[in-house]
């Protein structure tokens, strides 16, 4: 089955929080540990012996030591990527655009993300917001299907005995062989990718609620059977929540994929949407806006991650958590 | 009828429980015969995976047997209710509903709107609240009502499992060691509270436990469990001891040490554990 534990991007060591441990604290320790900086052994030992307390000059460098080195990893991660590209692109003599030409024709295209030039020529802004209107109404479609059949399943042995099978045999095809099916149906593009993504986002929804139910304590239902709970009671107390941390996983899980599959579609689909201007700007043959393209799609995805880990540990009891 | 009730409130009668596993059937009690009066306190002694557990699981009905009968106020117990309320090993609180919502939830099932019991009128939201800060106070916890779980130490965790169990004033009380989780200073605090509730409430409570002096100081009566598999009823003690108890005057009390030898003496030279059936 799929894993419902939280593991963002985010969660794994976050600079603030592996810096302080890292970071020296005491005055001492600092100007002992820190040769570069030989003039602060004199001024620390002054001070102390004007008996005021030593620490505001010295956090000052403390902090700005614990700032360089939050910052210094990931601009060196970035450097690393900034470099290599600027490499191949001089091995491919420019058929890739170097970093800088890149940049520039960047600063263009976010100098007005929201023109309209017509139904294929439009700003990156209109593109994402498109794309993301499609996520989020395949996406929502999904959830509404989903959940409660992920309850349904996790709840009765039988059903989850009935629809196993079906799940696991759907769940790894690919989402992108459902469009024909899609367009076949709806008779639209833009349905289509809806409905590709609502194929896609829904299996990690059913799948995380229904293992999320069947995780539930058996003391929580224990408790609930004593106590002579209705079904709603018992839903609303004990299953809800929880389950809401597997659910949100499930949602965290549906929403990168549906993020992924909405470029493929689009491309297929046409329209207007980040993966049809991709494509778009490949016929154009304009690799640079390809590039941008790439970063966009990356941000996005970064954010909703970001957005949703956020939510899921707001919604996570510690009780719940180990 | 209603003497036969005093005496009869709980009636086991040739019990046996058998569990299905993967290496076959396993037997984990045999013929259980067991009454317990109404206003009793009866403790399950036996060493572990002797089946006390078991059969509190079977009183509080969350386990069928595989044969024989079980009554509870001449009702066969087909099921789990809250007329026989229980107290779990772990404390088994909901981590997200603060004390008072757990104590609530149970407090409003038995006397709220749709409560099944019969003739009873429903009460209102100001009674049920009384209902659940009365019993917040009994345990002596009124100032923790809105802490969550997470916040208060196991001892007070369960004082809220109680609280939530007398809340619901069932006919019975049954507690699954409840104190067993906890340090010695908290459960010798938690026994004398529960002596004084159960004196006040006048109880019915059959209490599972492994501790010698807990059984001889709170009960009426110990049942002593033979080792499984297939299990039963070794022997049973009635404690003959004055009511209220004390604990340090009870130390060096003759009849009490009597007692206390004679559990000793059936769980450790004539029950000695057999390691390879504790699994």
């Amino acid at each position: 089955m799929v894993s419902a534990v939280f593991h963002g991007p985010f969660e794994a060591p976050t600079p603030s929080a592996t810096v302080p441990a890292a970071a020296p604290s005491t005055s001492k320790s600092i100007a002992a540990s820190d040769p570069t900086t030989p003039g602060s052994v004199p001024i620390d030992m002054k001070i102390n012996a004007h008996g005021t307390p030593p620490a505001p000059a010295i956090d000052w460098r403390g902090a700005a030591r614990d700032i360089w080195a939050a910052v210094l990893p990931p601009v060196m991660g970035l450097a690393l990527l900034i470099g290599l590209w600027a490499i191949v692109s001089t091995v491919t003599k420019g058929s890739i655009p170097s970093p800088l030409d890149t940049g520039k024709q960047a600063l263009d295209v976010f100098a007005d993300p929201f023109y309209r030039k017509g139904p294929n020529d439009q700003g990156v802004g209109w593109n994402v917001l498109m794309s993301l209107e499609r996520v989020a109404v395949g996406f929502g479609l999904a959830a509404l299907v989903g959940i409660p059949a992920g309850f349904a399943i996790g709840r009765f042995h039988f059903l989850s005995r009935m629809l196993n099978p079906l799940i696991s045999l759907l769940r790894p095809v690919s989402p992108l062989a459902w469009l024909p099916i899609g367009l076949l149906v709806f008779k639209g593009a833009n349905p289509a990718a809806i409905w590709t993504i609502f194929i896609c986002s829904i299996w990690p929804m059913i799948i995380n609620t229904a293992v999320g139910v069947q995780r539930v304590p058996q003391d929580y239902m224990n408790v609930a059977r004593v106590l002579n709970l209705s079904e709603w009671k018992i839903l609303t107390k004990i299953l809800f929540p929880s389950v809401l941390p597997y659910m949100l996983t499930g949602v965290r899980l549906a929403v990168g994929t549906a993020w992924l599959v909405i470029v493929a579609a689009e491309m297929l689909t046409g329209g207007v949407g980040i993966g049809f201007w991709v494509w778009d700007e490949w016929n154009n043959l304009n690799v640079k806006n390809i590039i941008i393209a790439i970063f966009v799609i990356g941000i996005v995805g970064l954010l909703l991650e970001y957005a949703l880990v956020k939510i899921a540990t707001a919604f996570t009891f510690e009780e719940v958590k180990s | 009828m209603s003497d036969s009730l005093t005496t009869k409130f709980i009636e086991i009668s040739g019990v046996e429980q058998t569990f299905k596993t993967r290496k076959g059937l396993f037997p984990a009690l045999r013929d259980i015969h067991l009454t317990v009066a109404k206003g009793e306190f009866v403790a399950l002694i036996g060493h572990s995976g002797c089946g006390k557990s078991t059969l509190l699981n079977l009183i509080a009905g969350l386990t069928t047997p595989t044969q024989g009968v079980l009554l509870c106020a001449n009702r066969e117990i087909a099921g789990p209710g809250p007329e026989r309320a229980v107290v779990f090993q772990n404390d088994s609180l909901l981590p997200w509903l603060t004390c008072y919502e757990n104590v609530y939830l149970a407090v409003e099932r038995v006397f709220g709107a749709g409560s099944k019991t019969v003739g009873a009128p429903s009460e209102n939201k100001a009674q049920l609240k009384a209902r659940t800060d009365a019993a917040l106070a009994l345990v002596g916890l009124s100032a923790a009502a809105l802490k969550r779980p997470g916040e208060i130490s196991g001892g007070m965790k369960q004082r809220v499992g109680i609280a939530r169990a007398l809340a619901m004033e069932p006919k019975v009380l049954l507690m699954d060691e409840p104190f067993g989780a906890l340090d010695a200073l908290t459960r010798a605090k938690l026994q004398d509270e529960l002596l004084e509730i159960v004196a006040r409430t006048q109880s019915t409570v059959v209490m599972v436990t492994h501790d010698v002096d807990e059984a001889v100081l709170l009960s009426d009566k110990i049942v002593m469990m033979t080792n499984g598999p297939a299990a039963t009823i070794g022997e049973i003690l009635k404690v003959n001891l004055p009511r209220p108890r004390n604990r340090v005057l009870l130390a060096e009390d003759r009849q009490y040490v009597q007692y206390r030898k004679a559990v000793i003496d059936f769980l450790y030279t004539r029950q000695a554990h057999v390691e390879k059936t504790a699994a």
